[in-house]
């Protein structure tokens, strides 16, 4: 279970987040939505201890984020931030087997190894393993950064935008398994999405920020409403039922209010 | 692998033929032979000048190649090394000081003071880089190489006003000529730091990722960044102090190891090593040979081929680093 | 553009400064002077002061050229490799036809050679460079570094392979000294100065504009490539008259401008130009009055003026300028 307990942030005066109190249960797809700016990079940051805490706490289980040593959280939880600027000249196997770092430091055993197939193997990486990264195109390279939390193989795991520069293809593969892992491993996974139709088709549940403060946590069906979605986005949009999810026709503005 | 393991050898056999050849030539006629017969003269020159010169040659190369190596994983970028982040000359400043305010003390002592010195510039740089845009690689050599002009002119005014323009030359042009037993000695201590970055190359590649993948993974940054940023400025003092400098060996040696293998330290410590011992010992016959018996500072000569590859580097086609 | 009505506001401000330059220039010609030498201090004297406002002006314009083509403020031109080209070919001549020989040579033909080599130089680079691929200024600046240090590991190489009785030759003109400038090139270098003032005033509005940017230039209309290349060619004669006149001095260009930026903030480049002209008068014939005849030193002001421009360099980064 995550617990995050009134956590506030300012960014030189500027208030980012604002009294922000979440309970989320262990297990499943977590969604962030929000407009530009609501804060949900910052949130996530906080909660991988990237940024120092100001006030509030968060804690994972009966670990607190501010007080556990950060090689027992790196054990935990793993995050994956949205600008990833890797300079270093790895392979993309050399890449992931350091996701395995806080269990072996050094010393990978063949259970190491095996985690890191596995992730290589998740993300259909393993024909590109001995290529480097500065070789790949930007969704290889982020299909490899993703493996690379997942060979962390930790509870919990923060995406700040997994999809960014994925094709459809490849972003629809990455849900289902981040789904599967989640239903068959018991993870927890919270993710930044930009696409509300991804959470709406495969998050459990969806917390909406909004300048900084919580508006509304939900299943799917209960935040993507129009009436929700406009609260959030201060947008009139059309929702939809498909397949049981519902979809919103964001991309047109509704015919009545043309 | 195994082919790796191959190259090694024969990598590791190359170098152990030039550092036999390094040991024949030289001013002082001596021939390998008469050591063998027990002649009492040529033994002497063998252990007190040329097999201390040859193992300070490749210690030296090894470590610089090492330290450049860590220096670039510490600050992400492909083009820093010692002497392009005014750590070279901050070192030559720090030995300035001692020589002045300290002339008696050993070299240990001004050794001491010049790694001070050293540590000061580099965390000065590293302040420094906090400010400068992330997406503007060239802008961080450019940068250090001015900040290594701005303490080599503080250093310029302070040897004037304490008439020790004659020392500004020591650490300028790298010279292994005036290396004797009794002189060499510490820079063991540059193995020993080399040494220490093979222990640590897993945490460095990993500060090579940046350092939100580095907190993800546990690792303690600030300390590893200290131990990086220790063993970089410290080799670079001990260098300074015994040899001089030679310019781009730390730099140039890693991008080309970068370049066959990639960045996964524990893979490219040992062929930077090799590489760098290699080299210099390359740059050493040939300072020895072209103009014998005079010599040329092998200082002079890495510069003229350093100067040359790393624009190379720079303006070939498929530049990583430049990424 | 509005020069015209920006005039005035700094009309006050540019006045003071050029009461400032000529309260120092008077200085210069008053300042002990042994009584009943007027006649011999004055004429001696013209000529030194008439080379200092020419390096004063040639630093000032070349440094504020190269922050307006490579868009930062915190580079200076004489990083570039310029100096290291002149020394090169001092040594490199030495070289090939011996001390005496060199010295036979008119010195102004001579000058006038080195001059076109280094505009060749630096225009030859910023061809090639803009004609690869890659357009990144920083790139070229990097490059223009490394070819220095590869000419200065040229001249020490050429400089070990020469009689020592020649080196003497070269060896003057490796440190900047402005007790003793070169009258021989007196008048070629103020012939020199006048043909750029014609470019960089008529110009002016032209620089403002590729201050934006290539691509915001471009959009509005400026030929870029010509533009940049005559700026780089100008940069690289004006180069060439203030190493000339008085050898290399890294730093002094980057205090000046500043100084001047800071003084008139948001002028356009025609303003900012005079104004940084003023200061670096100001500031080298002053210096230069005070140093040589009150406080009776010989020499030391280059080594301190390259150390308070390094300091000023310093303080911008920390503050964080290159942003």
């Amino acid at each position: 279970m995550i617990r995050i307990n009134g956590v506030s942030h300012q960014i030189a005066g500027m208030p980012i987040l604002s009294d922000v109190t979440l309970t989320l249960p262990k297990g499943g797809i977590t969604a962030l939505i929000g407009p530009n700016g609501a804060g949900k990079s910052t949130l996530l940051s906080l909660m991988a201890r990237l940024t120092r805490i100001q006030s509030g706490s968060i804690s994972f289980d009966d670990a607190n984020v501010a007080e556990t040593p950060t090689q027992e959280l790196a054990k935990r939880l793993s995050i994956l931030r949205q600008d990833n600027v890797l300079t270093a000249r790895l392979t993309v196997q050399d890449l992931v087997g350091f996701g395995r770092y806080p269990h072996h430091k050094g010393r990978p055993g063949p259970n190491d190894v095996k985690l890191v197939n596995d992730a290589l193997e998740a993300m259909a990486l393993t024909p590109l393993r001995t290529r480097f990264l500065d070789e790949l195109s930007g969704g290889q390279r982020q299909r490899a950064l993703v493996a690379m939390v997942l060979a962390q193989d930790t509870d919990y795991v923060l995406l700040d935008e997994p999809l960014n520069n994925l094709d459809m293809r490849h972003a629809r593969q990455m849900m289902i398994r981040l789904q599967t892992a989640a239903r068959t491993q018991g993870k927890s996974f919270v993710v930044v999405i930009h696409d509300i139709n991804f959470a709406a088709a495969y998050a459990d549940r969806i917390v909406a920020l909004k300048d900084g403060r919580v508006l509304a946590t939900g299943t799917p069906a209960e935040i993507v409403t129009p009436a929700m979605l406009k609260d959030i986005f201060d947008l009139d949009i059309v929702v939809q039922q498909i397949a049981g999810h519902p979809f919103a026709l964001h991309q047109i503005a509704p015919p009545s209010t043309q | 692998m195994k082919s790796l393991s191959l190259h090694m050898l024969l990598a590791l056999a190359a170098i152990v033929a030039m550092a036999m050849l390094s040991l024949t030539i030289g001013a002082a006629d001596m021939s390998i032979s008469a050591v063998w017969r027990g002649q009492g003269d040529d033994t002497l020159i063998l252990m007190a000048s040329r097999v201390p010169r040859t193992l300070a040659i490749i210690l030296t190369g090894i470590s610089m190649a090492i330290s450049g190596l860590i220096f670039q994983m510490l600050t992400r970028n492909k083009f820093v090394e010692p002497a392009t982040a005014g750590t070279t000359e901050s070192a030559g400043l720090g030995l300035l000081v001692a020589v002045f305010f300290l002339p008696s003390a050993p070299l240990i002592v001004k050794m001491t003071v010049a790694a001070v010195f050293a540590i000061a510039g580099t965390v000065l740089f590293l302040r420094i880089l906090d400010r400068l845009p992330v997406h503007e690689p060239l802008l961080v050599p450019l940068v250090g190489l001015m900040l290594g002009g701005v303490i080599g002119a503080v250093g310029t005014f302070f040897a004037y006003q304490a008439d020790l323009l004659q020392y500004l030359g020591i650490w300028t042009t790298g010279e292994f000529s005036g290396v004797l037993r009794g002189r060499y000695e510490i820079l063991w201590i540059t193995g020993i730091l080399a040494a220490l970055g093979y222990v640590f190359a897993d945490r460095f590649s990993i500060m090579g990722m940046g350092k939100d993948v580095s907190v993800t993974l546990g690792l303690n940054y600030r300390g590893v960044m200290w131990v990086g940023l220790l063993i970089v400025s410290i080799i670079s003092a001990v260098v300074v102090v015994t040899v001089g400098t030679i310019p781009f060996l730390g730099l140039i040696v890693p991008n080309i190891v970068s370049r066959m293998m990639g960045d996964n330290l524990r893979a490219a410590v040992p062929w930077a090593a090799s590489l760098g011992a290699g080299l210099l010992l390359l740059c050493d016959i040939l300072g020895r040979v072209v103009r014998a018996p005079y010599e040329i500072p092998i200082g002079t000569i890495f510069g003229v081929i350093g100067s040359a590859v790393f624009l190379y580097l720079l303006l070939g086609r498929q530049s990583h680093a430049i990424r | 553009m509005r020069s015209d009505s920006i005039a005035p506001r700094f009309g006050l401000r540019l006045g003071l400064l050029g009461g400032a330059a000529l309260i120092a220039v008077a200085l210069f010609f008053v300042l002990g002077v042994p009584a009943g030498a007027w006649a011999f201090a004055l004429k001696f004297r013209v000529g030194k002061v008439v080379a200092l406002i020419l390096v004063a002006f040639a630093i000032s314009a070349s440094t504020q050229l190269f922050h307006v083509t490579t868009r930062n403020q915190i580079l200076t031109p004489a990083i570039m490799g310029f100096d290291a080209l002149y020394l090169m070919i001092q040594t490199g001549l030495v070289y090939s036809i011996g001390g005496m020989a060199t010295l036979s040579i008119d010195p102004v033909a001579k000058f006038s050679a080195e001059v076109v080599a280094m505009m060749v130089f630096s225009t030859g680079l910023f061809l090639w460079l803009f004609t690869a691929k890659s357009r990144d200024l920083h790139l070229l600046v990097l490059v223009g570094i490394i070819f220095g240090a590869l000419f200065r590991s040229l001249s020490n190489f050429a400089a070990r392979m020469i009689d020592p009785n020649d080196f003497v030759v070269v060896q003057g003109e490796m440190f900047a000294r402005f007790n003793a400038v070169n009258l021989d090139l007196l008048w070629i270098s103020i012939l020199l100065c006048a043909g750029t003032v014609p470019i960089l005033w008529g110009m002016r509005h032209q620089f403002d504009v590729l201050s934006l940017g290539r691509e915001t230039a471009i959009n509005l209309g400026l030929r870029y490539k010509r533009v940049m290349l005559i700026s780089f060619a100008t940069i690289g004669l004006l180069v060439s008259v203030s190493t000339a006149l008085v050898g290399p001095i890294t730093f002094f260009g980057l205090l000046v401008t500043h100084l001047a930026y800071r003084f008139l903030p948001g002028a356009r480049f025609g303003v900012t130009l005079i104004a940084t002209t003023l200061v670096a008068i100001v500031t080298l014939v002053g210096g230069q009055a005070i140093f040589e005849h009150v406080l009776g030193f010989k020499g030391t002001l280059s080594v301190v003026i390259d150390m308070l421009g390094g300091l000023v360099f310093l303080t911008l980064l920390l503050k964080g300028a290159a942003k």
